[in-house]
C-alpha cells in the first residue's frame, strides 16, 4: 500500500510510503517545524502528526470520524495553536486594521470580534481572518502603550489624566503570522500611521472548545468569581480566568457548532487545556477538516490562495465580509466586481456515485468539458456521503445542477447543492 | 502501541497481506491505522488478473489516499463486496471481515514476501 495523497495537508499533493515510524518534524523544504506549546503530551495521547503551515499538528487522535461526532453531539478541544497572533495597538490602530481587512473595524467595541478577508490591491485574498477588538490601553508618557500584550486587562479605564487607545489582535492562519505582520508594519509605517504590531503567535496558545455541550463545559471551567461565559453573545469575547490565569475566550469558532475559542499564555497552555481535555474529546486537524468542509467553510491556502487559487471575497461567496463603505486595500477592485458580477463562485457538490472528491479534482459539465476544480473535498463523516467545494461559472452554480467529478480518470456524476451540505 | 501481524499470513513491505490456505488479501492492522478511518475502497472485478507488485486497487480514509499492490500474481477470484457498503470493516477487522480480495495463488510467488516475524522487525 502506498499513499499517493494526504488529504489532510496542505495543497493534498504530498506522495509517501506510509511511515514505519513517525519521522522527525521537517517540512518539504527539510526546515525544521514549529510545535504547539503541547506537542510532547499530545504525542503521549497517541495522536499522529501532521505538517500544516510549517507547524507539526495532531492529525487525530484516536479517529477522525468519533471526533467530528463528537463535535456534532457533545464536545470537542482542538489545539489551534498554529494559527496567528497579531496584535495592533495605539492611536492609529483603528485606521491600519480599517484599511488592510475587508470589514468596517470602526463598527467595533472593546470585546467585539469581526471576520474579515485581507485582499491585495487586485481584490485577491491573502488570507482570511477573525479582528478582535481588545480593551483599550493606557498609554505611558514616553509614548508607550501600557502593559505587556493582550494580558493587560484592567488598562483602559478612561479617566481624565489618562489616554487610552484602541487595541486590537487578529488572527492570520497558520503560517501566514509573518507576512501579515510584515505587512501591517510596512503600510503603518507608508501611511505614517501610529501604532504598534506585535507579532505574538508564540506567546498565545489557542484551544477551540467545540459543540453543543461547549458552553456548559467551558462556564464550568472559569475559575470562582469569572464571569459567566454563557453570557457572551456569538462573536464577542471577553478576559476569563482559567487555571489561575488570564485567557482571551471568545464565542467564535470554525466547526459550525457553538463553542469559543481560548486564547492562554503560552506557559500555562497545559493546565489550560486539560481543563477542557477532561470533558471534552481531544481533536485534530482531520475533524477540523471535515466539519468546516460540511458548513462550507473557506480553509486559507487551500479554497484560495494568490498564487494557485486567487479569488475574491465575493468569489468565495464571503461577500458579506466586505464592507464597501470602508477604505481598505483592494477596495475599488471589489467595487468594480460588485458592479460587474462575479464570473465564477464558490459552491457545494454533492457525489451521487461512490468515490471521494479531493482538492485538485476536475469538475466536468454534461458535455465532459471541464468546468471547475474541486477545493476541498472529503466523505463527509455526519452525513455519509461524498461532499466537494469548489469553484462554478456562475450558470452551472444553481442548486440541483448536474456535473461531474472526476475521480483517477473516470466521471462520477455529481450535483451543486447549497451549504451547509444536508 | 502494539499491532496484530497473524502467523499464519504472508506480508509485502507495503503492508498487504496474503493468507497461503486461501489466497485472500488485505491491508494489515498497522496500515488500517496509519491510514484512520476508510471510507472507500476501489478493487478489481472476479477474473481480472493481478501482478505481484502491481497497483490492484485504491483504499481511501478521510485522510489519505494509497495505492494498493499484489503480493502475488494470479486470478481474482474473489472480491468482498461487503466492504463498498462497509469500508469500515477493514479498520474494525483488517484480517477477517477486512479481507479484500481472494487470489488464485501460484505457491511459488509466496517466498518472495515477508514472514509475521520479518514484517514484525520492520514496523517495529
Amino acid at each position: 500500500m502506498r499513499c499517493r495523497r494526504a488529504a489532510v495537508a496542505a495543497g493534498g499533493t504530498v506522495r509517501a510510503g506510509i511511515p514505519n515510524h513517525y519521522s522527525p518534524p521537517t517540512d518539504l523544504a527539510g526546515m525544521t517545524l514549529r510545535k504547539p506549546p503541547l506537542r510532547e503530551a499530545h504525542a503521549e495521547r497517541d495522536a499522529k502528526f501532521t505538517e500544516f503551515g510549517g507547524w507539526d499538528m495532531p492529525v487525530e487522535f484516536d479517529s477522525i470520524r468519533a471526533e467530528h461526532a463528537a463535535v456534532r453531539e457533545s464536545a470537542g478541544v482542538f489545539d489551534v495553536s498554529h494559527m496567528g497572533e497579531i496584535e495592533v495597538a495605539g492611536p492609529d490602530a483603528t485606521t491600519l486594521l480599517n484599511r488592510l481587512t475587508t470589514n468596517d473595524v470602526t463598527s467595533l467595541s472593546p470585546g467585539d470580534a469581526q471576520y474579515a478577508a485581507i485582499t491585495r490591491e487586485d481584490g485577491v485574498m491573502l488570507d482570511d481572518t477573525v479582528v478582535y477588538r481588545l480593551p483599550d490601553e493606557e498609554r505611558t508618557d514616553d509614548g508607550a502603550v501600557g502593559g505587556d500584550g493582550v494580558a493587560e486587562t484592567d488598562g483602559g479605564a478612561a479617566g481624565d489624566d489618562h489616554e487610552t487607545v484602541p487595541a486590537y489582535l487578529f488572527i492570520p492562519n497558520a503560517g501566514h503570522d509573518a507576512q501579515m505582520h510584515e505587512r501591517w508594519v510596512d503600510h503603518r509605517d507608508e501611511w505614517g500611521l501610529d501604532c504598534e504590531v506585535r507579532n505574538v503567535t508564540e506567546d498565545w496558545a489557542m484551544f477551540a472548545v467545540q459543540g453543543p455541550d461547549a458552553p456548559g463545559l467551558v462556564a464550568g471551567a472559569v475559575d470562582d468569581g469569572g464571569p459567566d461565559v454563557r453570557d457572551l453573545s456569538r462573536f464577542s469575547a471577553t478576559f476569563v480566568p482559567l487555571a489561575g490565569v488570564d485567557c482571551w475566550v471568545a464565542r467564535t469558532g470554525y466547526t459550525g457548532e457553538d463553542g469559543f475559542e481560548v486564547l492562554c499564555p503560552w506557559s500555562d497552555a497545559e493546565a489550560v487545556w486539560e481543563l477542557f481535555a477532561a470533558d471534552a474529546t481531544p481533536c485534530g486537524l482531520g475533524a477540523r477538516d471535515t466539519l468546516r468542509i460540511e458548513e462550507g467553510f473557506l480553509l486559507s491556502g487551500q479554497d484560495f490562495h494568490p498564487e494557485d487559487e486567487p479569488r475574491t471575497p465575493y468569489e468565495a461567496d464571503i461577500g458579506f465580509a466586505v464592507d464597501l463603505d470602508a477604505e481598505f486595500v483592494g477596495r475599488d477592485a471589489l467595487a468594480a466586481q460588485a458592479e460587474a458580477g462575479v464570473e465564477e463562485t464558490f459552491v457545494g457538490i454533492e457525489l451521487l456515485d461512490r468515490g471521494v472528491p479531493r482538492h485538485g479534482y476536475d469538475v466536468t459539465n454534461e458535455d465532459g468539458h471541464v468546468v471547475g476544480t474541486v477545493t476541498s473535498g472529503t466523505m463527509s463523516p455526519s452525513l455519509d456521503k461524498p461532499v466537494a467545494l469548489g469553484y462554478l461559472p456562475v450558470d452551472l452554480t444553481d442548486p440541483g445542477t448536474e456535473v461531474n467529478v472526476v475521480v483517477r480518470a473516470r466521471e462520477k456524476r455529481a450535483k451543486v447543492v447549497s451549504v451547509p451540505f444536508e | 502501541m502494539s499491532f496484530d501481524v497473524p502467523d499464519d499470513r504472508r506480508y509485502r513491505e507495503s503492508h498487504e497481506w496474503i493468507d497461503p490456505e486461501t489466497g485472500r488479501v488485505g491491508i494489515s492492522d498497522f496500515a488500517q491505522d496509519e491510514l484512520g478511518d476508510v471510507v472507500f475502497v476501489e478493487l478489481p472485478s472476479e477474473g481480472d488478473a493481478v501482478d505481484a507488485g502491481a497497483e490492484f486497487g485504491v483504499v481511501e480514509s478521510i485522510k489519505a489516499v494509497s495505492d494498493l499492490y499484489a503480493p502475488v500474481s494470479g486470478a481474482v477470484i474473489a472480491v468482498n463486496e461487503d466492504l463498498f457498503d462497509a469500508p469500515e470493516l477493514v479498520n474494525e477487522d483488517p484480517f477477517g471481515d477486512g479481507w479484500m480480495l481472494e487470489i488464485d495463488v501460484d505457491e511459488a510467488d509466496l517466498d518472495d514476501l515477508l514472514s509475521a516475524d520479518e514484517y514484525r522487525d520492520q514496523i517495529a
